[in-house]
């Protein structure tokens, strides 16, 4: 079982948890349609370092960021919903870190 | 009108009476309390407990317990405070004092609470709960809402050997049971 560090509780079981998707996709103020599907459907689906929300359902409840391997499943850092996402440099140093 | 108070059935009334001590660990359901939940800025919430006399713990998964009152951290902006049932007018005394923007609910009947106590307790809990309940990682004091088998609940460390459980009414015999299947391993 994944060990999941919510940003509120620490390390937690990844059973308490719920996965929401790709994280810091915001709504447009205004859009013509393809950039509303766009916003609606479209996502990155990377193979590699994927920076996703996800929800500590049975613990706090609170929504935040997770930065995942998606084919190691490593969970590179976790952060709070609200932070800024991290620049590749910062991306790069946690994952030579939790190498 | 008959009084619903004297109707009421305790969830764990027929099981836990017909629960075997053992050395291992006991299981006891616990009377019925007041439960509030509170959901407030950290701010608001320091301001209600002044006024209500119960500090409410600052650091995340920490319960504070004062007399027979005790407040448990579950979220960042969440609290459960739980009382002796005959405390329920306290919840009116959070109600008033609520000085900002704050969701006081009263939860006593949502839940049912039971107690799993003993040197085998963490070995027992260990059979349906993914949590690391090590003393150095689940100390005293600490309490969460997290997974027992397939049912939430709210853990909470009173003592060294000592938890309660905090569960939804519905869910109860199913925890109950789940507690005596792993209590067995202890009886031989």
């Amino acid at each position: 079982m994944l060990l999941i560090p919510c940003p509120h509780c620490g390390a937690r079981p990844e059973n308490e948890f719920r996965n929401a998707g790709e994280a810091h996709i915001a709504r447009p103020a205004e859009a013509d349609d393809a950039a509303w599907a766009d916003y609606l459907y479209m996502r990155t689906n990377p193979k590699g370092v994927f920076i996703e929300r996800w929800r500590h359902i049975h613990g706090c409840g609170r929504f935040f960021n997770c930065v995942r391997h998606t084919v190691t499943d490593r969970i590179i850092a976790t952060y709070k919903a609200g932070d800024p996402r991290p620049s590749l440099d910062v991306l790069r140093a946690w994952s030579e870190h939790a190498r | 009108m008959a009084d619903p108070a004297a109707a009421r059935v305790h969830p764990l009334a027929v099981l836990g009476a017909g629960s075997m001590p053992g050395a291992g660990a006991t299981l006891r359901a616990l009377p019925p309390a007041c439960r509030i939940s509170l959901r407030a800025d950290p701010q608001v919430a320091a301001a209600i407990a002044a006024a209500i006399g119960l500090p409410l713990p600052e650091a995340m998964c920490r319960a504070n317990v004062l007399g027979a009152r005790a407040a448990l951290r579950l979220g960042p902006d969440e609290w459960l405070l739980i009382g002796p049932e005959a405390a329920g007018e306290s919840l009116a005394r959070v109600a008033m004092a609520v000085p900002g923007p704050a969701s006081v609910v009263d939860v006593s009947h949502r839940s049912t609470a039971l107690e799993i106590a003993g040197p085998r307790a963490v070995a027992v809990l260990g059979a349906f709960c993914a949590l690391d309940l090590d003393a150095a990682a689940f100390p005293v004091g600490m309490c969460t809402r997290t997974l027992l088998g397939k049912a939430e609940i709210v853990l909470w460390r009173s003592a060294a050997e000592c938890f309660r459980i905090e569960v939804w009414r519905s869910f109860a015999p199913y925890v109950w049971n789940c507690l005596e299947e792993g209590r067995l391993e202890f009886f031989i």
